[in-house]
Protein backbone atom coordinates (compact mmCIF):
# COMPACT_ATOMS: atom_id res chain seq x y z
CA UNK A 1 0.00 0.00 0.00
CA UNK A 2 3.12 2.16 -0.73
CA UNK A 3 1.94 5.69 -2.43
CA UNK A 4 2.61 6.33 -5.56
CA UNK A 5 4.95 9.57 -5.15
CA UNK A 6 6.53 11.54 -2.27
CA UNK A 7 7.12 15.41 -1.81
CA UNK A 8 10.71 16.10 -1.00
CA UNK A 9 9.98 17.95 2.21
CA UNK A 10 8.12 14.72 3.60
CA UNK A 11 9.45 13.23 7.17
CA UNK A 12 8.60 9.48 6.45
CA UNK A 13 8.78 7.25 3.57
CA UNK A 14 6.64 5.12 1.50
CA UNK A 15 6.95 2.36 3.75
CA UNK A 16 6.54 4.01 7.20
CA UNK A 17 3.87 5.67 6.59
CA UNK A 18 1.38 2.32 7.35
CA UNK A 19 3.59 1.16 9.48
CA UNK A 20 3.24 4.50 11.66
CA UNK A 21 -0.62 4.23 11.05
CA UNK A 22 -0.59 0.42 12.21
CA UNK A 23 1.39 1.48 15.24
CA UNK A 24 -0.69 3.78 16.08
CA UNK A 25 -3.94 1.60 15.98
CA UNK A 26 -2.56 -0.88 18.07
CA UNK A 27 -1.28 1.86 20.32
CA UNK A 28 -4.73 2.86 20.65
CA UNK A 29 -6.40 -0.44 20.87
CA UNK A 30 -3.74 -0.35 24.30
CA UNK A 31 -5.13 2.62 25.59
CA UNK A 32 -8.56 1.42 25.64
CA UNK A 33 -7.50 -1.73 27.36
CA UNK A 34 -6.46 0.21 29.98
CA UNK A 35 -9.16 2.16 30.06
CA UNK A 36 -11.98 0.02 29.31
CA UNK A 37 -15.25 1.69 28.31
CA UNK A 38 -18.16 0.99 26.18
CA UNK A 39 -16.36 1.24 22.76
CA UNK A 40 -16.69 -0.24 19.62
CA UNK A 41 -13.06 0.19 18.36
CA UNK A 42 -11.57 -3.21 19.87
CA UNK A 43 -14.18 -4.92 17.76
CA UNK A 44 -14.49 -2.89 14.46
CA UNK A 45 -11.18 -2.39 13.64
CA UNK A 46 -9.71 -5.81 15.17
CA UNK A 47 -6.15 -6.75 14.20
CA UNK A 48 -3.93 -9.21 15.51
CA UNK A 49 -0.41 -7.61 15.75
CA UNK A 50 -1.40 -6.66 19.22
CA UNK A 51 -2.03 -9.82 20.70
CA UNK A 52 0.97 -11.06 18.64
CA UNK A 53 3.62 -8.55 20.16
CA UNK A 54 1.99 -9.29 23.42
CA UNK A 55 2.31 -13.19 23.81
CA UNK A 56 5.45 -12.98 22.30
CA UNK A 57 6.69 -10.72 24.58
CA UNK A 58 4.99 -12.94 27.64
CA UNK A 59 6.30 -16.02 25.94
CA UNK A 60 10.15 -14.79 25.93
CA UNK A 61 10.34 -13.87 29.50
CA UNK A 62 8.69 -16.52 30.68
CA UNK A 63 10.53 -19.34 29.47
CA UNK A 64 13.11 -21.22 31.38
CA UNK A 65 16.57 -21.07 30.33
CA UNK A 66 17.34 -24.05 28.20
CA UNK A 67 20.47 -24.23 29.84
CA UNK A 68 19.84 -25.04 33.03
CA UNK A 69 16.72 -27.25 32.26
CA UNK A 70 15.17 -28.80 34.74
CA UNK A 71 13.00 -31.49 34.21
CA UNK A 72 9.56 -30.10 35.72
CA UNK A 73 10.27 -26.16 35.44
CA UNK A 74 7.97 -23.37 33.94
CA UNK A 75 7.21 -23.53 30.71
CA UNK A 76 9.20 -23.43 27.35
CA UNK A 77 8.67 -20.70 24.97
CA UNK A 78 6.03 -22.79 22.63
CA UNK A 79 4.09 -23.73 25.73
CA UNK A 80 3.20 -20.47 26.86
CA UNK A 81 2.67 -19.73 22.52
CA UNK A 82 0.12 -22.58 22.11
CA UNK A 83 -1.56 -22.02 25.46
CA UNK A 84 -2.12 -18.64 24.94
CA UNK A 85 -3.43 -18.92 21.04
CA UNK A 86 -5.20 -22.39 22.13
CA UNK A 87 -6.73 -21.12 24.68
CA UNK A 88 -8.05 -17.84 22.64
CA UNK A 89 -9.25 -20.10 20.19
CA UNK A 90 -11.26 -22.44 22.21
CA UNK A 91 -13.23 -19.55 24.06
CA UNK A 92 -13.90 -17.64 20.62
CA UNK A 93 -15.12 -21.40 19.52
CA UNK A 94 -16.82 -21.83 22.80
CA UNK A 95 -18.38 -17.88 22.31
CA UNK A 96 -19.96 -18.88 18.75
CA UNK A 97 -21.33 -22.42 19.82
CA UNK A 98 -23.21 -20.77 22.36
CA UNK A 99 -25.03 -18.56 20.03
CA UNK A 100 -22.95 -15.07 20.36
CA UNK A 101 -22.90 -13.03 17.81
CA UNK A 102 -19.26 -12.02 17.64
CA UNK A 103 -16.57 -12.76 14.74
CA UNK A 104 -14.18 -14.91 15.08
CA UNK A 105 -11.27 -12.83 14.65
CA UNK A 106 -13.19 -10.32 16.63
CA UNK A 107 -12.96 -12.44 19.63
CA UNK A 108 -9.53 -13.39 19.35
CA UNK A 109 -8.50 -9.50 19.02
CA UNK A 110 -10.33 -8.87 22.30
CA UNK A 111 -8.87 -11.79 24.09
CA UNK A 112 -5.16 -10.98 22.88
CA UNK A 113 -5.19 -7.23 23.92
CA UNK A 114 -6.59 -8.16 27.50
CA UNK A 115 -3.18 -10.09 28.51
CA UNK A 116 -1.75 -6.34 27.98
CA UNK A 117 -2.47 -5.63 31.82
CA UNK A 118 -1.01 -9.46 32.79
CA UNK A 119 2.30 -8.49 30.24
CA UNK A 120 2.40 -5.57 32.95
CA UNK A 121 2.08 -7.72 35.87
CA UNK A 122 5.02 -9.83 34.44
CA UNK A 123 7.08 -7.10 34.12
CA UNK A 124 6.74 -5.67 37.43
CA UNK A 125 7.35 -9.02 38.78
CA UNK A 126 10.63 -9.41 37.30
CA UNK A 127 11.40 -6.22 38.55
CA UNK A 128 10.34 -7.29 42.03
CA UNK A 129 12.34 -10.67 41.82
CA UNK A 130 15.53 -8.26 41.20
CA UNK A 131 15.34 -7.73 45.07
CA UNK A 132 16.13 -10.42 48.02
CA UNK A 133 13.26 -12.97 47.83
CA UNK A 134 11.08 -13.26 51.11
CA UNK A 135 7.85 -13.51 52.23
CA UNK A 136 6.93 -9.58 51.28
CA UNK A 137 8.45 -10.30 48.18
CA UNK A 138 6.23 -12.67 47.30
CA UNK A 139 3.11 -10.43 48.75
CA UNK A 140 3.93 -7.82 46.84
CA UNK A 141 3.70 -9.84 43.23
CA UNK A 142 0.81 -11.74 44.32
CA UNK A 143 -1.19 -8.28 45.40
CA UNK A 144 0.01 -7.03 41.36
CA UNK A 145 -0.83 -9.79 39.48
CA UNK A 146 -4.42 -10.39 41.16
CA UNK A 147 -5.24 -7.01 40.64
CA UNK A 148 -3.93 -7.06 36.96
CA UNK A 149 -5.90 -10.23 36.97
CA UNK A 150 -8.84 -8.67 37.92
CA UNK A 151 -8.38 -5.51 35.36
CA UNK A 152 -7.72 -8.29 32.59
CA UNK A 153 -10.78 -10.13 33.43
CA UNK A 154 -13.19 -6.51 33.78
CA UNK A 155 -11.64 -5.18 30.46
CA UNK A 156 -12.35 -8.84 28.35
CA UNK A 157 -15.76 -8.58 29.79
CA UNK A 158 -16.86 -4.95 29.06
CA UNK A 159 -16.43 -6.18 25.42
CA UNK A 160 -17.11 -9.61 25.43
CA UNK A 161 -20.33 -9.77 27.79
CA UNK A 162 -22.39 -7.95 25.37
CA UNK A 163 -22.27 -10.43 22.50
CA UNK A 164 -24.11 -13.08 23.87
CA UNK A 165 -27.54 -13.96 25.14
CA UNK A 166 -28.29 -12.57 28.66
CA UNK A 167 -28.98 -16.15 29.42
CA UNK A 168 -25.76 -17.61 28.91
CA UNK A 169 -23.44 -14.77 29.54
CA UNK A 170 -22.49 -16.78 32.71
CA UNK A 171 -21.70 -19.58 30.00
CA UNK A 172 -19.49 -17.33 27.83
CA UNK A 173 -17.49 -15.33 30.46
CA UNK A 174 -16.29 -18.03 32.84
CA UNK A 175 -14.05 -19.89 30.25
CA UNK A 176 -12.19 -16.01 29.74
CA UNK A 177 -11.75 -16.18 33.71
CA UNK A 178 -10.39 -19.71 33.56
CA UNK A 179 -7.60 -18.48 30.94
CA UNK A 180 -6.66 -15.45 32.67
CA UNK A 181 -6.36 -17.64 35.50
CA UNK A 182 -4.05 -19.81 34.11
CA UNK A 183 -1.85 -17.19 33.07
CA UNK A 184 -1.83 -15.48 36.35
CA UNK A 185 -0.75 -18.80 37.70
CA UNK A 186 2.32 -18.84 35.19
CA UNK A 187 3.24 -15.32 35.61
CA UNK A 188 3.32 -15.77 39.92
CA UNK A 189 4.78 -18.83 39.81
CA UNK A 190 7.98 -18.10 37.91
CA UNK A 191 11.39 -18.20 39.22
CA UNK A 192 14.25 -17.29 37.43
CA UNK A 193 17.40 -19.15 37.96
CA UNK B 1 -64.58 -29.03 15.69
CA UNK B 2 -61.85 -27.69 13.44
CA UNK B 3 -62.92 -28.04 9.26
CA UNK B 4 -60.86 -30.65 7.73
CA UNK B 5 -58.72 -28.07 5.79
CA UNK B 6 -56.94 -27.03 9.65
CA UNK B 7 -56.00 -30.26 10.40
CA UNK B 8 -53.61 -30.20 7.18
CA UNK B 9 -49.97 -29.73 7.98
CA UNK B 10 -48.72 -26.34 8.12
CA UNK B 11 -46.23 -24.46 7.67
CA UNK B 12 -43.95 -23.14 10.49
CA UNK B 13 -45.27 -19.30 9.47
CA UNK B 14 -48.18 -20.26 8.60
CA UNK B 15 -49.97 -21.09 11.68
CA UNK B 16 -50.62 -17.55 13.28
CA UNK B 17 -51.71 -16.63 9.74
CA UNK B 18 -54.14 -19.55 10.21
CA UNK B 19 -55.04 -18.63 13.43
CA UNK B 20 -55.76 -14.95 12.74
CA UNK B 21 -57.68 -16.35 9.83
CA UNK B 22 -59.98 -18.61 11.43
CA UNK B 23 -59.59 -17.94 15.65
CA UNK B 24 -61.75 -20.98 16.31
CA UNK B 25 -59.40 -23.60 14.61
CA UNK B 26 -56.87 -26.09 16.00
CA UNK B 27 -53.40 -25.81 14.66
CA UNK B 28 -50.75 -27.84 15.66
CA UNK B 29 -47.00 -25.60 15.78
CA UNK B 30 -44.11 -27.16 16.53
CA UNK B 31 -42.16 -24.22 16.93
CA UNK B 32 -38.97 -25.68 18.98
CA UNK B 33 -38.37 -29.04 19.65
CA UNK B 34 -35.48 -28.16 22.03
CA UNK B 35 -38.63 -26.63 24.16
CA UNK B 36 -41.35 -29.26 23.95
CA UNK B 37 -40.39 -32.28 26.16
CA UNK B 38 -40.16 -30.02 28.96
CA UNK B 39 -43.92 -28.40 28.23
CA UNK B 40 -45.25 -32.32 28.22
CA UNK B 41 -48.04 -32.61 30.76
CA UNK B 42 -47.60 -36.34 30.33
CA UNK B 43 -50.73 -38.95 30.53
CA UNK B 44 -52.16 -38.93 34.19
CA UNK B 45 -49.50 -41.80 36.07
CA UNK B 46 -50.52 -44.12 38.67
CA UNK B 47 -48.03 -42.72 42.34
CA UNK B 48 -46.47 -45.93 41.79
CA UNK B 49 -45.38 -46.20 38.61
CA UNK B 50 -44.15 -42.66 38.85
CA UNK B 51 -40.46 -43.74 40.01
CA UNK B 52 -39.99 -46.62 37.33
CA UNK B 53 -41.39 -43.48 35.12
CA UNK B 54 -38.35 -41.42 36.49
CA UNK B 55 -35.57 -44.33 36.17
CA UNK B 56 -37.60 -45.22 32.68
CA UNK B 57 -38.47 -42.56 30.90
CA UNK B 58 -41.10 -44.62 29.42
CA UNK B 59 -43.36 -42.52 28.47
CA UNK B 60 -42.34 -39.39 26.62
CA UNK B 61 -38.90 -41.47 25.60
CA UNK B 62 -41.07 -42.23 21.86
CA UNK B 63 -41.56 -38.65 21.78
CA UNK B 64 -38.13 -38.18 22.85
CA UNK B 65 -36.46 -40.24 20.17
CA UNK B 66 -38.93 -38.45 17.24
CA UNK B 67 -37.54 -34.52 18.65
CA UNK B 68 -33.82 -35.93 19.14
CA UNK B 69 -33.65 -36.98 15.57
CA UNK B 70 -35.81 -33.57 14.39
CA UNK B 71 -32.64 -31.53 16.93
CA UNK B 72 -29.92 -32.80 14.95
CA UNK B 73 -30.60 -32.70 11.97
CA UNK B 74 -28.00 -30.53 10.06
CA UNK B 75 -25.34 -32.67 8.63
CA UNK B 76 -21.87 -33.08 10.23
CA UNK B 77 -19.70 -30.43 8.84
CA UNK B 78 -21.84 -27.95 9.26
CA UNK B 79 -21.84 -25.34 12.34
CA UNK B 80 -25.10 -25.89 13.42
CA UNK B 81 -24.69 -29.39 14.20
CA UNK B 82 -21.93 -28.57 16.57
CA UNK B 83 -24.06 -25.90 18.13
CA UNK B 84 -26.72 -28.35 19.23
CA UNK B 85 -24.62 -29.49 21.56
CA UNK B 86 -24.26 -26.67 23.39
CA UNK B 87 -27.98 -25.44 23.15
CA UNK B 88 -27.82 -24.67 27.34
CA UNK B 89 -28.83 -21.85 29.41
CA UNK B 90 -26.70 -20.71 32.38
CA UNK B 91 -29.39 -21.89 34.91
CA UNK B 92 -29.35 -25.57 33.12
CA UNK B 93 -25.81 -26.22 33.44
CA UNK B 94 -26.25 -25.02 37.08
CA UNK B 95 -29.28 -27.39 37.60
CA UNK B 96 -26.85 -30.42 36.25
CA UNK B 97 -24.05 -29.98 38.00
CA UNK B 98 -26.36 -29.51 41.50
CA UNK B 99 -27.36 -32.79 40.27
CA UNK B 100 -24.55 -34.40 40.39
CA UNK B 101 -23.64 -32.86 43.79
CA UNK B 102 -26.87 -34.31 45.62
CA UNK B 103 -27.85 -37.48 43.88
CA UNK B 104 -31.23 -38.22 44.99
CA UNK B 105 -32.02 -42.41 45.58
CA UNK B 106 -34.29 -43.30 42.85
CA UNK B 107 -33.67 -40.09 40.87
CA UNK B 108 -32.25 -41.05 37.36
CA UNK B 109 -29.47 -38.12 36.49
CA UNK B 110 -29.96 -38.80 32.76
CA UNK B 111 -33.81 -38.75 32.60
CA UNK B 112 -34.15 -35.42 35.03
CA UNK B 113 -31.39 -33.63 34.46
CA UNK B 114 -30.26 -34.19 30.48
CA UNK B 115 -33.75 -34.96 29.11
CA UNK B 116 -32.62 -35.53 25.32
CA UNK B 117 -30.89 -32.42 26.39
CA UNK B 118 -27.05 -33.76 26.20
CA UNK B 119 -24.13 -30.80 26.28
CA UNK B 120 -20.53 -30.48 25.65
CA UNK B 121 -20.25 -27.41 27.54
CA UNK B 122 -20.25 -29.11 30.95
CA UNK B 123 -18.05 -31.89 30.38
CA UNK B 124 -15.14 -29.97 28.45
CA UNK B 125 -14.80 -26.92 30.84
CA UNK B 126 -15.65 -29.47 33.29
CA UNK B 127 -12.98 -31.07 32.68
CA UNK B 128 -10.40 -28.79 31.62
CA UNK B 129 -11.17 -26.78 35.32
CA UNK B 130 -9.99 -30.23 37.10
CA UNK B 131 -6.73 -30.53 34.91
CA UNK B 132 -5.77 -27.03 36.41
CA UNK B 133 -7.00 -27.39 39.73
CA UNK B 134 -5.16 -30.87 40.28
CA UNK B 135 -2.13 -29.66 38.65
CA UNK B 136 -2.09 -26.17 40.42
CA UNK B 137 -3.29 -28.16 43.90
CA UNK B 138 -0.50 -30.55 43.78
CA UNK B 139 2.17 -27.92 42.62
CA UNK B 140 0.93 -25.58 45.63
CA UNK B 141 0.91 -28.76 47.99
CA UNK B 142 3.88 -29.64 46.94
CA UNK B 143 5.31 -26.36 47.94
CA UNK B 144 3.92 -26.36 51.61
CA UNK B 145 4.85 -29.81 52.24
CA UNK B 146 8.41 -29.11 51.03
CA UNK B 147 8.82 -25.45 52.66
CA UNK B 148 11.82 -25.28 54.80
CA UNK B 149 13.58 -28.44 53.32
CA UNK B 150 17.38 -26.91 52.77
CA UNK B 151 17.77 -28.85 49.54
CA UNK B 152 13.84 -27.97 47.78
CA UNK B 153 14.05 -25.53 45.59
CA UNK B 154 10.40 -24.43 44.06
CA UNK B 155 9.49 -25.31 40.31
CA UNK B 156 6.23 -24.92 38.64
CA UNK B 157 6.23 -28.59 37.51
CA UNK B 158 4.36 -27.51 34.49
CA UNK B 159 5.10 -31.23 32.27
CA UNK B 160 2.25 -31.92 34.88
CA UNK B 161 -0.44 -30.00 33.39
CA UNK B 162 -0.25 -31.76 30.13
CA UNK B 163 0.01 -35.24 31.60
CA UNK B 164 -3.10 -34.37 33.91
CA UNK B 165 -4.90 -33.14 30.24
CA UNK B 166 -4.32 -36.91 29.03
CA UNK B 167 -5.41 -38.09 31.38
CA UNK B 168 -8.75 -36.22 32.61
CA UNK B 169 -9.98 -35.89 28.77
CA UNK B 170 -9.22 -39.46 28.09
CA UNK B 171 -10.98 -40.86 30.81
CA UNK B 172 -13.74 -38.73 29.89
CA UNK B 173 -14.14 -39.66 26.22
CA UNK B 174 -12.89 -43.56 26.67
CA UNK B 175 -14.80 -44.99 29.28
CA UNK B 176 -17.87 -43.85 27.82
CA UNK B 177 -17.38 -44.78 24.81
CA UNK B 178 -16.44 -48.44 26.14
CA UNK B 179 -19.61 -48.39 28.25
CA UNK B 180 -21.90 -47.24 25.57
CA UNK B 181 -20.29 -49.72 23.29
CA UNK B 182 -20.78 -52.50 25.83
CA UNK B 183 -24.54 -51.35 26.47
CA UNK B 184 -25.20 -51.65 22.88
CA UNK B 185 -23.70 -54.95 22.75
CA UNK B 186 -25.91 -56.00 25.85
CA UNK B 187 -29.29 -54.13 23.96
CA UNK B 188 -28.50 -56.81 20.76
CA UNK B 189 -28.39 -59.89 23.41
CA UNK B 190 -30.98 -58.38 25.82
CA UNK B 191 -34.06 -56.72 25.48
CA UNK B 192 -33.58 -53.54 27.58
CA UNK B 193 -35.81 -50.86 28.28
CA UNK B 194 -33.58 -48.26 29.02
CA UNK B 195 -30.78 -47.22 26.65
CA UNK B 196 -28.81 -44.02 26.48
CA UNK B 197 -26.66 -42.21 23.86
CA UNK B 198 -23.10 -41.82 23.58
CA UNK B 199 -23.69 -37.97 24.49
CA UNK B 200 -25.60 -38.90 27.47
CA UNK B 201 -23.35 -40.91 28.81
CA UNK B 202 -20.54 -38.71 28.03
CA UNK B 203 -22.50 -35.60 29.76
CA UNK B 204 -23.06 -38.08 32.71
CA UNK B 205 -19.41 -38.47 33.16
CA UNK B 206 -18.15 -35.26 32.64
CA UNK B 207 -20.97 -33.51 35.25
CA UNK B 208 -19.76 -36.53 37.95
CA UNK B 209 -16.39 -35.20 37.35
CA UNK B 210 -17.19 -32.01 38.77
CA UNK B 211 -17.27 -32.97 42.76
CA UNK B 212 -13.61 -33.43 42.38
CA UNK B 213 -12.45 -29.82 41.73
CA UNK B 214 -13.26 -28.84 44.97
CA UNK B 215 -11.69 -32.28 46.59
CA UNK B 216 -8.08 -31.25 44.21
CA UNK B 217 -8.54 -27.95 46.19
CA UNK B 218 -9.12 -29.39 49.29
CA UNK B 219 -6.36 -32.10 48.74
CA UNK B 220 -3.45 -29.30 49.40
CA UNK B 221 -4.02 -30.16 53.01
CA UNK B 222 -1.43 -32.34 53.70
CA UNK B 223 -2.68 -34.71 56.26
CA UNK B 224 -3.10 -38.27 54.67
CA UNK B 225 -6.56 -38.92 57.19
CA UNK B 226 -7.98 -35.52 55.45
CA UNK B 227 -7.23 -36.69 51.71
CA UNK B 228 -8.37 -40.00 52.31
CA UNK B 229 -11.77 -38.78 53.52
CA UNK B 230 -11.97 -36.54 50.49
CA UNK B 231 -11.84 -39.67 48.41
CA UNK B 232 -13.86 -41.68 50.07
CA UNK B 233 -16.93 -38.91 49.81
CA UNK B 234 -16.21 -37.73 46.29
CA UNK B 235 -15.85 -41.22 45.06
CA UNK B 236 -19.48 -41.95 47.37
CA UNK B 237 -21.26 -38.92 45.96
CA UNK B 238 -20.20 -39.13 41.49
CA UNK B 239 -20.05 -43.14 42.02
CA UNK B 240 -23.33 -42.94 43.59
CA UNK B 241 -24.58 -40.42 40.29
CA UNK B 242 -23.20 -42.95 37.65
CA UNK B 243 -24.77 -46.00 39.43
CA UNK B 244 -27.77 -45.13 39.74
CA UNK B 245 -27.31 -43.82 36.56
CA UNK B 246 -26.96 -46.88 34.49
CA UNK B 247 -28.87 -49.48 37.07
CA UNK B 248 -31.72 -49.37 35.17
CA UNK B 249 -29.35 -49.66 31.86
CA UNK B 250 -28.57 -52.98 33.16
CA UNK B 251 -30.66 -54.14 35.65
CA UNK B 252 -32.95 -56.76 32.75
CA UNK B 253 -29.73 -58.49 32.20
CA UNK B 254 -28.19 -61.28 33.55
CA UNK B 255 -27.84 -60.37 37.65
CA UNK B 256 -23.96 -60.97 37.67
CA UNK B 257 -23.35 -58.75 34.83
CA UNK B 258 -25.21 -55.92 35.53
CA UNK B 259 -23.39 -56.02 39.06
CA UNK B 260 -20.19 -56.31 37.46
CA UNK B 261 -20.48 -53.23 34.60
CA UNK B 262 -21.72 -51.31 37.95
CA UNK B 263 -18.49 -52.27 39.98
CA UNK B 264 -16.42 -51.69 37.11
CA UNK B 265 -17.79 -48.46 36.60
CA UNK B 266 -17.07 -47.34 40.44
CA UNK B 267 -14.18 -49.24 40.21
CA UNK B 268 -13.15 -47.26 37.41
CA UNK B 269 -13.89 -43.42 38.97
CA UNK B 270 -11.61 -45.21 42.11
CA UNK B 271 -8.90 -45.76 40.27
CA UNK B 272 -8.48 -42.00 38.47
CA UNK B 273 -9.19 -40.24 42.02
CA UNK B 274 -6.61 -41.91 43.41
CA UNK B 275 -3.94 -42.53 41.19
CA UNK B 276 -4.53 -38.72 40.68
CA UNK B 277 -3.93 -38.29 44.56
CA UNK B 278 -0.74 -40.46 44.17
CA UNK B 279 0.54 -38.76 41.04
CA UNK B 280 0.17 -35.60 41.65
CA UNK B 281 0.20 -34.83 45.79
CA UNK B 282 3.02 -36.22 46.94
CA UNK B 283 3.00 -37.64 50.51
CA UNK B 284 3.18 -35.46 53.51
CA UNK B 285 6.24 -37.09 55.29
CA UNK B 286 6.06 -38.14 58.78
CA UNK B 287 9.65 -36.35 59.52
CA UNK B 288 7.92 -32.49 58.13
CA UNK B 289 6.20 -32.50 61.73
CA UNK B 290 7.68 -29.22 63.24
CA UNK B 291 11.34 -29.39 64.28
CA UNK B 292 10.47 -29.83 67.99
CA UNK B 293 12.81 -33.13 68.24
CA UNK B 294 15.49 -31.85 65.80
CA UNK B 295 18.88 -31.02 67.51
CA UNK B 296 19.85 -27.51 68.46
CA UNK B 297 22.45 -27.56 65.65
CA UNK B 298 19.79 -28.60 63.41
CA UNK B 299 17.46 -26.19 64.75
CA UNK B 300 19.99 -23.08 63.82
CA UNK B 301 20.66 -24.36 60.63
CA UNK B 302 17.34 -24.60 60.00
CA UNK B 303 16.52 -20.64 61.12
CA UNK B 304 19.33 -19.36 59.04
CA UNK B 305 18.21 -20.97 55.83
CA UNK B 306 14.28 -19.05 55.85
Amino acid sequence: MAEAEESPGDPGTASSRPLMRDLKAVGKKFMHVLYPRKSNTLLRDWDLWGPLILCVTLALMLQRDSVDSEKDGGPQFAEVFVIVWFGAVTITLNSKLLGGNISFFQSLCVLGYCILPLTVALLICRLVLLADPGPVNFMVRLFVVIVMFAWSIVASTAFLADSQPPNRRALAVYPVFLFYFVISWMILTFTPQ
Amino acid sequence: MAAVDDLQFEEFGNAATSLAANPDATTVNIEDPGETPKHQPGPPRGSGREEDDELLGNDDSDKTELLAGQKKSSPFWTFEYYQTFFDVDTYQVFDRIKGSLLPIPGKNFVRLYIRSNPDLYGPFWICATLVFAIAISGNLSNFLIHLGEKTYHYVPEFRKVSIAATIIYAYAWLVPLALWGFLMWRNSKVMNIVSYSFLEIVCVYGYSLFIYIPTAILWIIPQKAVRWILVMIALGISGSVLAMTFWPAVREDNRRVALATVVTIVLLHMLLSVGCLAYFFDAPEMDHLPTTTATPNQTVAAAKSS
